[in-house]
Order: structure tokens, then sequence, then C-alpha cells
């Protein structure tokens, strides 16, 4: 534990240590706010709610999540540093954990700076805040989903372009898989059952429930489910390149 | 306390090592010396747990490196090739990192810091970034984290590579002075390292030992060894070279060099012939101008060639596989 901490703490200040992080911060921030008041309308609603603002987070975390987990691996394994981390005494579980963790918890920050817009709510109206507060751990827990994601295959490559690139179409392919474009594919000659498991696979399904204030388990269990099991994905993927 | 038996390891159809096995006591400075590919990195970097064999096994103070490798790493320092850092960091962040990803906490975690950084000479750059350091400073923090935290066991990857002559010096103090204590693999391109801090020295070529003795095992091999090498004007060159060569005990004479005024000529002994008397003995006798004599150790770099296999050698081999 206390190794998975020493790693979290490197990783979280690496962020911090490059100009990286606040580029980051500020155009996450910039387009949240775009999509939610110029796209999303969120004054002309007239609803003192947080809809609109979590209904894009799905979209947002589709490019600035990959871009967060892109160089956790990949920039290690081209700096060679890769070998000095796997040849200290840490279990490869560990570093996969420390550096999940740091990447989230900076995920978790920018999230935290979009509290703005929760202030603008209280100050215009009465929000239900029980519902906001569900609809920003779905939005963490959702983040964290992509980013496992991310890390998982960050991991297979030196180049940060390629890591971006194929984890952008894999949480597309993650976030739409309840739309037409992925099930149409399917529905001709899938079975049903089938054609029903690739659609609950769907990100937007899961956190349009949880954002709505409804905190189903099935939906925790899911995206907690997913992101370890693409952890675990991120230890057998950084095992199998010692041996390759 | 390193104990490798008939490691094997293949990337694809080509053969990086195969079948080394190697001891190595505490006390022990072994000299790991080959060409580039040799398989010089690949096999540190199977001991230091970073690569897996394809077959065989290596292990470390009786922990197998495959199967127990927190233990293994535990009492392993190893320096990569090329000393990786994260270069965003400064050194005495980094280390302290080390420390606190080795186990060690608060005023421990610092003492070993402050002493790995005192060993390595490292106080003057503390606090600039890693990637803004000089080739020998990074060198030096690779060092530090290497022998943090004092390990019974250090493989080192061409640790004075890039070092200013005064650095390689103190780079080799640091390791004599470790020496007793600890088996230390370094391995190096560098042959006049090996002479100075080496007990033992292997070379390896196309993954295989092809070699494994002292330093002075390895210059007795050595066309050089007790070879005898005189300069004088170069007028008497020629007459010089004829007499030597009928000189019984001398197998062959060569003219290294000359020019109008001076030559060099390096007289070889037959097996087990000691010369050097001899050949004083014709110049004094023949009256020749010498102005400089003597007999030779031996030359690490000629052992070196008539054992390891070229580049384009290599690469042909590698090409028809």
């Amino acid at each position: 534990m206390r190794q998975v901490f020493a790693i979290f703490k490197r990783e979280f200040a690496a962020y911090f240590a490059t100009p990286v992080a606040y580029v980051f911060i500020v155009i996450f921030l910039l387009a949240m706010g775009a999509f939610t008041f110029y796209i999303g309308h969120f004054y002309d609603n007239g609803a003192a709610n947080l809809g609109v603002f979590f209904g894009y987070h799905p979209w947002l975390y589709l490019f600035l999540v990959p871009a967060v987990g892109m160089r956790l691996w990949a920039e290690e394994r081209r700096l060679g540093t890769m070998e000095l981390l796997l040849t200290l005494p840490v279990p490869v579980w560990a570093s996969v954990a420390g550096k999940f963790l740091a990447a989230w918890a900076f995920t978790g920050v920018a999230l935290l700076l979009t509290f703005p817009i929760w202030v603008t709510v209280n100050y215009l109206g009465n929000p239900d805040n029980g519902v906001i507060l569900a609809g920003y751990a779905g939005s963490f827990l959702m983040a964290g989903a992509y980013l496992a994601i991310s890390a998982a295959i960050s991991a297979t490559t030196t180049s940060q372009v390629i890591a971006f690139v194929v984890s952008v179409v894999v949480c597309f392919l993650f976030t739409i898989a309840g739309a037409p474009l992925v099930l149409d594919v399917f529905q001709a000659w899938a079975p049903v059952v089938l054609v029903n498991t690739i659609s609950g696979f769907s990100f937007l399904t899961h956190f349009q429930a949880i954002s709505s204030g409804v905190i189903d388990l099935r939906d925790l269990i899911y995206f907690g489910s997913l992101i370890v099991l693409f952890l675990m994905v991120n230890v057998v993927v950084v095992d199998l390149k010692k041996s390759n | 306390m390193i104990v490798i038996e008939k490691l094997t390891r293949n990337f694809g159809p080509i053969a990086a090592v195969s079948g080394i096995d190697l001891n190595v006591a505490k006390g022990e400075v072994l000299g790991f010396l080959g060409p580039n590919g040799a398989g010089k990195s690949t096999t540190m970097k199977m001991i230091a747990g970073y690569l897996t064999p394809t077959s065989g096994r290596v292990s470390i103070c009786g922990h197998d490196v495959e199967t127990d490798t927190i233990a293994a790493q535990t009492a392993l320092g190893y320096l990569p090739e090329g000393a990786p850092a994260y270069g965003d960091m400064t050194p005495r962040h980094f280390l302290k990192f080390v420390a606190e990803v080795r186990g060690f906490r608060g005023k421990e975690a610092k003492r070993r810091a402050a002493e790995a950084t005192a060993r390595t000479e490292l106080d003057p750059v503390l606090d600039q970034p890693i990637e803004t350091l000089s080739k020998g400073f990074k060198r030096r923090v690779g060092l530090a984290q290497a022998i943090l935290h004092d390990p019974p066991v250090l493989v080192m990857d061409e640790p004075t590579d890039g070092l200013d002559p005064n650095q390689k010096h103190s780079v080799r103090q640091l390791i004599r002075q470790m020496a007793p204590e600890k088996a230390i693999i370094v391995s190096t391109h560098l042959l006049e390292e090996v002479d100075a801090i080496c007990t033992r020295a292997v070379i390896i070529d196309r993954g295989r030992i092809v070699a494994d003795g002292t330093p002075a095992n390895l210059l007795a091999r050595s066309r050089h060894h007790n070879a005898v090498t005189l300069t004088l004007p170069g007028r008497q060159a020629d007459t010089a070279a004829a007499m030597l060569r009928r000189q019984p005990g001398i197998a062959a004479v060569d003219i290294v060099s000359r020019n109008d005024e001076m030559a060099t000529l390096t007289a070889f002994p037959k097996a087990n012939e000691l010369i050097i008397e001899r050949v004083s003995q014709v110049a004094v006798f023949e009256h020749w101008d010498v102005r400089e004599l003597y007999a030779e150790a031996g030359r690490l770099d000629d052992v070196f060639r008539s054992i390891t296999t070229p580049d384009a050698e290599r690469l042909r081999e590698r090409a028809a596989a």
C-alpha cells in the first residue's frame, strides 16, 4: 500500500510539474462551459438542475480522458524509465494502481473545479443537491472507467499518439454501445441476449441513470467492475511485455 | 550471490542470449565485455527481472528472479542502460521516491538519499530537474538510485559511459570501495576499465561466453603478452627488424610505425618465451640508438578482437538466419 502511495504521489506531482495539468484543466473547464451554456442552452431551459451539464460529460471525457491516460505507460516505455520502475521491488499491480489512482485523482480535481456551475444553479434556483451530488459521483466513476481503458491501451505502445487515438475509438464504442450505430451491426444476426448484453455495456445508459439521481447498485457495479477489469488487463499487458 | 543457469533469451528467431552459466560471489567485480549486440544488456535485464528468460534461471541471494521477483529485486541495485530517470523530477525528489518505493520511511529515507547523494557527489545539482542535467550527472543520479539501499548485489550497465576522465575516476573509486562487501557486475566497452576495477572479466559474443578469467589471464592470451616494443632511429629500423627476426624465441617482428626520424618495432615472442633480455642485449651489442624499450603486459583489445565477431559479420549471419 505504501508503494502504491509513493507511486501515486510521484505520478500526481508529474502532472503538475509540466504545463500539461494546467492546459488540461483550462481546456476542460472551457469546454464544459461552452457545451453547457452555448450548445446546451443552460439558461434557456429555465430548469434549476445540472442535467444539461452532466449530459455532455461522456462526450467530453471521450477526448479529454484518453489525453490524461495516454502518457501513463507509453511515456515510461519510450523514455526507458519503465525498466527502472519494473526493476524496483514493486509488484506490477501496485504500479498499475498507483498510476491509475493518480490520473483519476487528477481528473477528479478538474471535475471539482467545475463547482462554480453548482454555485450558479443554487444561486438562481433551488435544485435538488442530492441529484447533483449523484451526478458528480457518477461522472467521476465514468471518468475512472474511461481512464482505466486508456491506461491499459497506453501500456501496449511507446507512442502516446497511438495510445490516444486507439483509446478514443475504444472509449467511443463503449460510450455508444446502446446506440443503433453499434446495435444494428449485431441485430441482424446475433441472438437477442447478445444484443442486450452489448447494449448493457453502454456508458450512456448507465451514466444517465446515475446522473438523474437514481443511484442503482447495478450502475455502480458496472463502472466499478469495468475499472477493475481494465486494470487487470493493464497488469497482464505490462507482464506480457516483459516476456515479449 | 548471483547464480545464472543456462540463461537463454530469444527475440523471434534471433537468440540474443544462449545458455549462459555464471556465478558471481561476494567480493567479485565482474567486468562484462562484448561487442554491441552481443547480449550484455539483455542478460542484465534478465538478472534485474525486467525481461523474462526464454529458458534458464537467475537467482539473487538465493531468490529466484522469476518466481520470487520482489525479494530478488530488494537485494539488487540496478543501473539500466542509459541510466533512465524521471526527467521532470529533481534528483532530491527522485531519490526520495526511490527510497519510499524501497520501503524506507521518514528520517531513514532521508538518510539513505543523503548518503547516496554524498557518495555520488550529486549535491551541486540536487534541485535541478534531471532532464536539464549533463550526461555525467544523469549517470550519477542513476548510480545513486542503484546504491541507495546498500544492496548486496549490484548490476550496472555501462556505469561510466559518457563521463569525463575525472568522473570516471570517481565512479571507479566508488565501485572499488563497495567491492569487498558486494557482488558486482559491470558491463563496459572500455577495456581499461576492466583492468582498473574488475577482479574477473567475462567476454560474451553472440549470446555465449567466449572467455572468463582474471584480467591477467585474459591479457596472457593477447599476442602482445610479453612482446617487446622498442623505438629507435628510422634508418636503423630495417636492419634491427632483420636482426631480431633471427633471434631464437622471437616469432615475428612488426614495424609498427616509422617516419624519417624514428621507428617503432614490436617483437613477438614464441609461446612462453621471455625475450626482453635478449632484445636488450642485441640492442646494446649492435649499438642501436634505442629511445624506448619495454615489455608489454598484453592488450585486452587484441584478445577482444580475436575472440569476438565484428558487427558486419554478425549482421550478415543474422540476415541469413
